[in-house]
């Protein structure tokens, strides 16, 4: 009998490498695409070069009032000037450390929990969900020794990390559990989860902000006022997890049937199949989706500014009506776009990398 | 006549309905510890639903199925209690993407068994062993041949110690090449006295273990017999036009 050899592999043909041939495969392979590249290379040129002369070539840097912007760029002295308030509002300027001091333990748990080589993970986890919590609120707030600050004096990023941040941290959890329970066999659970959902996702958030500050202060009675960030709060948390849950139900339905079944007939509870099996595929399915719901939830958190709390933003417009100040719209608002571009896209880029990571289980 | 106590598995008068269909009529089927039982029949006539009962993954309307001694019935507790006695392997395998084939393998042990994790390892390894791929314990299931990936799912079910063991077709989705070595692990298996209920198209393996074949169609259980007379002198015109056109390619 004839034995079967297999042909050897050969590598893959050679084709051109470089710059020189990825521009020409990329950039100018027919005549349309040559005049395209021509066209978009000519828009930049117009565009792009007065607004990096603008902004950063003949812009005024260092001053403490208008008169120091004489070059005709753009102004920067106007955000310099006022860069404390835009960071920490009306917070005092002698317990600035305390805010710094909260966000930089946040910034070391986020490192340390993103480098694959460092140990002790399940614990710096658990730390941040039950210690670092209330250490940030006394920080921020006061209390063991410390000055009380009380909430109206809170503003600009600072405010509108704190908001992000609880609005993100809490409504992942109750998110995953209206999911579940919107895909409940038990009709009453269902029935209640999916009102919940419908209503608040039924309604704009500055609606429910208004709510928040206007209507539920009649509700209790006289002198248990809620503060009124953390009405706020719970407005933006109520909204956001009724986002959030219809994307982990999207998560838990690209799940196949036969995950379920696999951990149904191997004798697991409920709780066991959702939290060892279910929710560990799902959510990696849904990482691009509850990024997406934080990001917007992040930039939302400008809308407070109708109940009278000034983020970054309400302060960017509150600096901007000083009479002092005038004419100065576009470098407020580009300094208060580049701060919310910052973290939206320090989160995005988060999130590929936390997708690639746990892509082991599909590797193949 | 033996007593009820000496089946591991009852069915009687068991009915199913999905919506308006009728899917298991009258369903009656006692299993004896040990015993090999292969059932075939054509497409959508209610084998899997048939053994999906069984272990509680579809539920029955009407009759009673009884596991090792637990009557199946709407109390989570022996329902839990059926599912750790009755492992089931199915058609695409179902293995967990995210977990390697070992922790696939001592998932169940830790979690339901409360095994401590060494020795629930000790156990998915010799396992793995058996089903012949001890060294892929560290890889994902999604590294894995489709034929590795059954025998997995074979060995994940096995690690639960199980008195039952149920097969839904685990030879359907499996390549030509890859199928020998999942039946040979089942041969194997049935060998060493496992009590087994196979739904299955490959009638060489029925005729080689089965203690007994059962044919279904419409639902309904139309004959059961011991190889050797079902292949050879079919009692009813139904399985007559099954087998011709099975066996006759």
């Amino acid at each position: 009998m004839e034995k079967f050899i297999p042909i050897p592999s050969r590598p893959a043909p050679v084709v051109e490498v470089g710059l020189i041939g990825w521009m020409r495969k990329n950039l100018f392979s027919s005549i349309p695409n040559t005049l395209v590249t021509l066209f978009t290379v000519y828009m930049m040129w117009i565009v792009l070069v007065p607004f990096l002369n603008w902004a950063f070539i003949s812009a005024d840097w260092i001053g403490d009032s208008r008169q120091d912007c004489d070059s005709g760029g753009a102004c920067w002295v106007f955000v310099t000037v006022r860069w404390n308030l835009f960071m920490y509002g009306f917070y005092p300027e002698d317990s600035y450390w305390r805010p710094n001091l909260a966000f930089i333990l946040l910034l070391g748990i986020l490192v340390w929990l993103s480098v694959p080589r460092l140990p002790f993970k399940k614990w710096v986890a658990i730390a941040a969900l039950t210690v670092y919590p209330v250490a940030a609120y006394t920080l921020l707030y006061g209390g063991f020794g410390l000055d009380v600050i009380p909430t109206h004096r809170w503003g600009g990023l600072m405010l509108t990390l704190v908001l992000a941040l609880i609005g993100i941290v809490v409504a992942i959890p109750i998110g995953i559990l209206l999911a579940l329970g919107r895909r409940s066999e038990m009709p009453v659970i269902r029935m209640v989860c999916v009102i919940f959902i419908e209503f608040w996702r039924g309604v704009p958030l500055i609606t429910i902000l208004f709510m928040a500050s206007v209507m539920l202060p009649l509700f209790f009675a006289g002198g248990t006022d809620a503060d009124k960030l953390m009405r706020a709060l719970i407005g933006i948390v109520m909204f956001q997890s009724a986002y959030m849950a219809e994307v982990v139900r999207g998560g838990l339905q690209a799940l196949s049937k036969g995950q379920f079944e696999g951990a149904d007939a191997l004798g697991l509870s409920y709780w066991q199949k959702m939290n060892l099996v279910v929710l560990p595929q799902a959510l990696k399915i849904m990482i691009p989706g509850i990024v997406n719901t934080l990001i917007s939830l992040f930039k939302d958190t400008s809308l407070i500014v109708i109940i009278g709390l000034l983020d970054v933003l309400g302060m960017v417009r509150q600096a901007l009506a000083d009479p002092a100040w005038l004419g100065y719209p576009a470098e407020g608002y580009l300094f208060a776009a580049f701060m919310f571009w910052i973290f939206c896209f320090s989160m995005s880029r988060y999130s590929i990398y936390l997708e690639d990571r746990l892509n082991t289980g599909h590797r193949k | 006549m033996t007593n009820q106590q000496d089946f591991i598995i009852t069915l009687k008068n068991v009915n199913k309905w999905y919506g308006e269909f009728h899917v298991l009529k009258d369903i009656n089927l006692n299993v004896k510890m040990g015993e090999r039982i292969v059932i075939c029949g054509p497409s959508g006539s209610g084998k899997s639903t048939m053994i999906r009962c069984i272990n509680h993954l579809e539920e029955h309307q009407e009759g009673d199925i009884v596991v090792d001694g637990v009557l199946l019935n709407n109390d989570l507790k022996n329902i839990g209690q059926i599912r750790k006695e009755v492992g089931m392997v199915f058609q695409h395998f179902n293995l967990f993407p995210h977990l390697t084939v070992l922790q696939n393998c001592t998932l169940a042990p830790i979690w339901v068994r409360k095994m401590p994790q060494k020795e629930a390892e000790a156990i998915a390894m010799k396992y793995l062993e058996r089903v012949k791929i001890p060294d892929q314990a560290n890889k994902y299931p999604g590294q894995l041949s489709g034929g590795q990936q059954q025998r997995v799912a074979i060995a994940r079910s096995l690690c639960m110690n199980p008195r039952v063991m149920l097969f839904d077709e685990p030879t359907s989705a499996l390549d030509p090449e890859m199928i020998k070595e999942v039946l040979d692990v089942m041969v194997e298996l049935a060998q060493e006295g496992m009590t087994m209920l196979c739904v299955t198209h490959e009638m060489g393996f029925a005729k080689k273990v089965a203690d007994r074949v059962i044919f279904m169609d419409a639902g309904q259980i139309i004959e059961e017999n011991e190889p050797e007379s079902f292949f050879n002198n079919p009692q009813s015109d139904r399985t007559k036009l099954f087998l011709s056109q099975v066996l006759g390619h």
